[in-house]
């Protein structure tokens, strides 16, 4: 599993490739709660996922209610289709900000 | 209580109760969920209930152990594929094993949630000799 960060315009686009279950993702948790603690707002890339477990998305959900705490911005973008079908399991498809295109993310959290 | 169903074995499979073990597990369950002719759909769900089921065995009935043994045998069933998952660590209260309230956004809690919305039927039945719990899951071959 790759975590990769970049900078876009100040927003913080965190790319993750590969599988993110139990084993990976406490570097997913701990790269997006250093991007939240930074107080910048987080787009998360998920085009690249190929598995994610409650493990990972208890990251996520971690990660976004930091954010809320704080007042930033906090989007999921481009989120693959293995990705998605977890995310309505888990009804969180309706919670987190998901946008298509990595653009309308970044036009949503001001990037 | 009438023994499980057992069907026609499609693999047995062995493996330590470590966080990175659980790819081998996935892969597995594709590939047997593809041979019986699963649709990408049903290996899916497949694949994720199975995950959340040894992750359950891993960090609850193991307490995060990495020695432990987990064993998942698949087979088919006429239409279905049984699931039988057997762990060797101290029995757990199957009672107070429930899916959370989805609707509570908060870290944590999901898998049992997840094995119940991707199999059929998920439940605990009496464990072989030796054993401390085994999960039977069953799924429609779709």
């Amino acid at each position: 599993m790759d975590c990769e960060i970049r900078d876009e315009g100040g927003v913080a686009i965190v790319a993750l490739t590969g599988d993110v279950d139990l084993e990976t993702s406490p570097r997913v948790r701990g790269a997006l709660l250093d991007c939240v603690g930074a107080k910048r707002s987080v787009l998360v890339d998920m085009s690249g996922v190929s598995y994610i477990d409650s493990s990972g998305v208890a990251s996520l959900v971690e990660a976004y209610q930091t954010a809320r705490k704080s007042n930033t911005k906090f989007g999921l973008v481009q989120v693959s289709e293995a990705a998605m079908r977890v995310l309505e399991l888990a009804r969180l498809d309706r919670v987190f900000a998901i946008h298509s295109t990595l653009a309308d993310g970044l036009k949503d959290v001001g990037g | 209580m009438t023994a499980p169903e057992v069907g026609e074995r499609i693999v047995e499979l062995r493996v330590q109760s470590r966080a990175d073990r659980l790819r081998v597990v996935r892969a597995v369950v594709a590939e047997a969920a593809r041979s019986a002719g699963a649709s990408a759909p049903c290996v899916r769900d497949m694949v994720i209930a199975v995950d959340e089921a040894c992750q359950n065995v891993i960090r609850h009935a193991y307490g995060g152990r990495p020695d432990g043994e987990i064993i998942l045998q698949i087979s088919r069933l006429d239409d279905r594929l049984i699931f039988d998952l057997v762990d060797f660590a101290a029995p757990v209260d199957a009672s107070v094993i429930r899916p959370r309230d989805v609707t509570e956004v908060r870290p944590g809690g999901l898998g049992t949630h997840f094995i119940n919305e991707c199999m059929d039927e998920a439940v605990f039945r009496p464990p072989p000799a030796g054993a401390g719990n085994r999960l039977w899951m069953t799924k429609r071959i779709e």
